[in-house]
């Protein structure tokens, strides 16, 4: 931003305070009044508000005492926000309760329900209070509905936020673990693909598997698709292209369970397996490559 | 540069030790097509681990030189192609289709061994 607009942008706010000085006086004034009714019936409503979530079947992860709790707290910042119409310790706690809540399964609309109950329970207990004087009424909804939206959607924002980390930090997981290169025999290695294989996942797997044969000398490697359930022309390819790689490094790949499904497809999309030494079954490919290394396995007699 | 080829038994091997430019390459062919008879070796062994590159002219020369030394009576074995290098290669389709490939010296030393006592 440059000087210029940052000058005008303070001008604008200084004479939109000057128009709304009065008015926001007033609010504030109406929002005084508004938080020492919270706080009066603070027991009342935190009560009526924990019944209606129970009502409404959210949160059902929780027990009966910690919708409660949590319920008492949430109703306590939610009075303070208002109050101070600064919103940090409320996102703070947003950020807090959701990292408790989000591993025992509690969804976002469930998070987002509850506060829109609270502001529901509140705005009655205002209808209750000033049934009798409308104008009223009016002014302090006013002055209470903008306050309460940003309540609501500083929450939900903060639970949906906290959620999305947590989704990214479980895709670096997942794809750390993805494509595991494991020795089982001296020089013979085994390569597991299970689930979707996506355009990353299909990068990483031949720098992975030259780089296992290399540290573990290998000289057979299985790879087993079994539990892949589709594969592209991209993917097939870049699976052809692992095992010619391995052959460039003097391995010999064998891959193992490829479903019907994909069987046909490939054969359908035309990818050349020539290349590719194929084996119905792991237990095949592991028997083929210990065949291949010379290895010779025999029940020993008498074992149980 | 001139690549340096040793005899060690059977087998002719030659390491190349740095980038080479296409008349090194083209060099070490004839100078390895005469050595394999000359020294009456069964195996020549091509180690190309030191090289981080490996081109469509190179590749396709190393594959050809294999091809004659077949032709002179000996079998070729080319050792340590990095893994970045043979990836590459691959995308490139330089699949050295029918050359024999091995990990490194140890193992083409390996496999040659292996080859000779099957044919004798």
């Amino acid at each position: 931003m440059t000087q210029k607009d940052g000058n005008r942008e303070i001008k604008d706010v200084q004479e939109d305070y000057a128009l709304g000085a009065n008015q926001a006086e007033a609010i504030s004034v109406l929002l005084r009044e508004l938080v020492a009714h919270l706080r009066q019936n603070r027991t009342q409503l935190r009560e009526e508000w924990a019944r209606r979530i129970t009502e409404a079947q959210l949160l059902t992860a929780m027990s009966k005492d910690e919708i409660f709790a949590e319920a008492t707290t949430v109703y306590d910042n939610y009075v303070e926000a208002l109050e101070t119409e600064t919103f940090e310790t409320l996102q703070a706690y947003a950020r807090n309760l959701s990292e408790r809540i989000i591993p025992r399964g509690v969804e976002t609309h469930e998070v987002v329900g509850i506060v829109l109950l609270l502001r529901d329970v509140l705005a009655r207990s205002l209808f209750a209070k000033y049934r009798s004087d409308f104008n009223k009424l009016n002014r302090i909804l006013d002055a209470y509905e903008p306050a309460a939206n940003r309540i609501a959607n500083t929450v939900a924002v903060g639970f949906v936020q906290e959620r999305e980390r947590v989704i990214r930090q479980q895709q670096e997981a997942i794809r750390e673990l993805s494509t595991p290169v494991l020795q089982v025999r001296e020089r013979l290695l085994i390569l597991p693909i299970i689930g979707v294989i996506d355009p990353q996942r299909a990068r990483q797997l031949p720098e992975q598997l030259l780089r296992g044969i290399r540290t573990n000398r290998a000289k057979v490697v299985v790879i087993d698709i079994t539990g892949v359930a589709a594969m592209d022309a991209t993917v097939a390819n870049h699976l052809v292209q692992t095992v010619e790689a391995s052959r460039l490094l003097g391995a010999t790949v064998i891959v193992t369970g490829l479903s019907p499904e994909i069987a046909q497809t490939l054969v359908k999309i035309g990818v050349d397996l020539g290349k590719m030494n194929t084996v119905g079954d792991l237990q095949g490919g592991i028997e083929q490559a210990e065949r291949l290394l010379g290895y010779k396995v025999v029940p020993i007699v008498g074992a149980s | 540069m001139e690549v340096p080829i040793l005899k060690q038994g059977d087998v002719l091997i030659a390491t190349i030790q740095a980038a080479l430019t296409d008349a090194d390459i083209l060099h070490l062919r004839t100078a390895l097509i005469h050595q394999v008879v000359r020294s009456r070796s069964r195996g020549v062994i091509i180690d190309v681990t030191a090289l981080d590159v490996m081109d469509s002219f190179a590749s396709r020369t190393l594959r050809e030189v294999a091809h004659m030394i077949r032709l002179r009576g000996a079998e070729t074995v080319i050792v340590g192609i990095q893994p970045e290098v043979a990836f590459s290669m691959v995308q490139l389709g330089l699949t050295m289709v029918d050359v024999s490939t091995a990990l490194d010296l140890e193992e083409g030393l390996a496999y040659l061994n292996q080859k000779f006592k099957a044919n004798s």
